[in-house]
């Protein structure tokens, strides 16, 4: 599997944030984004997952399954939690697992300690086991590509080192992740720095 | 299909447990139905002669009461960015929201309408055609509601928009709704006609809603 990227270029509220973006992600491999606050890190994440298009540039995950749209086959977890306050931990994974084709209701919880808060409405979750239950959404449903907007924020020591655990594991099984990230996750990945626009940056395993 | 039902029974669910959107536009329904009548004071048969007009009126406002609750909400929590990402596109999305903001606030008023009419001394042999129009008409109101929604959608404060925009949108259903379930017994034949043009509104609803409410969410997404 290959995420291949062309060219890219995105546009924000008439400014260029980045232009001739382009990049090549391996099965396996781990690309961490770098760069300054409003670097384009994020939207880029937003155009691999296809929630927003781009401006210029070519976006293609080869060898993945045909049938299925890039953003089909991708995880995109952003700033924001996509929980429901109203919805217990539960609910929100079904419903999440549902939507998305076959969950794992069992393997979320499990996979950031959240069995316990199964039956608690998000609403009186601490951010940080509000950014766990948000992270259960890698291991509920199975996908080849993971995009991670600041994955860590908020996350314990305990939380965090679940996290590199999955991503490692993810790594392991051939699947691609690409994260956003200022602290050192401890895992080995190529870096891409994003900032002075136009950036080339080139990865590749 | 899973994932619209998903969708479907979240909303319903949201809308029963927090009390929010549904609750508030019930409620509001009712008290508009309860006051008028001790407003407009003992004069039955001019409550009779508006009845259906206040009707309609009362639900038209509690749709649009509502409507900033189908959106806002996922947009703000970012479960609108992970739909995106779901085995189904954005129109079947925005089409599965409005048919739950439907089952929980519009229709349930639906339902209601004729009874509370007796508050407003409703002539009883416009029961029926009143029950007759609101069902199918509720549903566009509420595919309408979805489509300004989805306009107005990131827009804190958006109410006023969303209102003035719904406004022209909602006038026709207003204005055959009134001539679908008004007047006497020399009227029914208009009234037939009314309710053809009422359900003709509905698909054409049905049709436009979730392509340009899409169209909307997509926009807002770039």
């Amino acid at each position: 599997m290959e995420l291949q990227i062309t060219d890219l270029g995105c546009i924000r509220g008439g400014r260029l944030v980045f232009a001739g973006l382009s990049l090549r992600a391996d099965g396996g491999s781990l690309t961490l984004l770098r760069g300054p606050n409003g670097a384009g890190k994020t939207s880029l994440l937003r155009l691999i997952a296809g929630v927003a298009e781009p401006d210029h540039g070519r976006i293609a995950l080869h060898g993945g399954n045909a049938a299925l749209t890039l953003s089909q086959q991708c995880h995109f977890v952003g700033d924001r939690d996509a929980a429901k306050l109203h919805l217990t931990v539960a609910e929100n994974l079904r419903f999440w697992g549902d939507f998305l084709d076959g969950g794992d209701l069992d393997r979320a919880l499990d996979s950031f300690g959240l069995k316990a808060l199964a039956g608690l409405q998000a609403a009186v979750l601490s951010t940080g086991q509000r950014r766990r239950l948000a992270l259960s959404r890698l291991a509920l449903v199975a996908r080849p590509l993971w995009l991670l907007d600041e994955p860590t924020v908020g996350l314990d020591a305990q939380s965090r080192q679940r996290l590199v655990a999955l991503m490692s594991a993810h790594l392991a099984s051939g699947g691609i992740i690409l994260a956003a990230t200022h602290v050192e996750l401890g895992l080995a990945g190529i870096e891409l720095s994003l900032g002075e626009a136009p950036t080339r940056g080139i990865a590749a395993q | 299909m899973t994932a619209l039902a998903a969708v479907i029974t979240r909303d319903l669910r949201l809308a029963l447990r927090q009390g929010g959107g549904a609750g508030i536009a019930l409620g509001f329904f009712l008290t508009v139905l309860v006051l008028i009548p001790l407003g407009i004071g003992p004069d039955v048969a001019l409550l009779a002669r508006i009845a259906p007009g206040t009707l309609w009126i009362a639900l038209l406002l509690s749709v649009l009461l509502s409507a900033d609750r189908i959106f806002e909400p996922d947009h703000d929590d970012g479960s609108l960015e992970i739909m995106t990402l779901g085995p189904v596109p954005l129109e079947l999305i925005v089409l599965a929201k409005a048919a739950a903001h439907w089952l929980a606030t519009a229709l349930p008023m639906a339902l209601a309408a004729p009874f509370l009419g007796l508050l407003l001394n409703l002539d009883p042999a416009l029961l029926l055609p009143l029950g007759l129009s609101m069902l199918p008409a509720s549903l566009a109101l509420s595919l309408l509601a979805s489509l300004v929604a989805a306009v107005t959608v990131g827009l804190k404060r958006g109410g006023l928009l969303l209102s003035i925009l719904a406004l022209p949108l909602y006038l026709p259903a207003l204005i055959f709704g009134v001539a679908a379930s008004a007047g006497d017994d020399t009227l029914s034949a208009s009234r037939s006609a009314a309710l053809l043009i009422l359900l003709a509104l509905v698909l054409l609803a049905l049709v436009i809603a979730p392509f340009a409410g899409a169209a909307a969410l997509r926009a807002h997404l770039r």
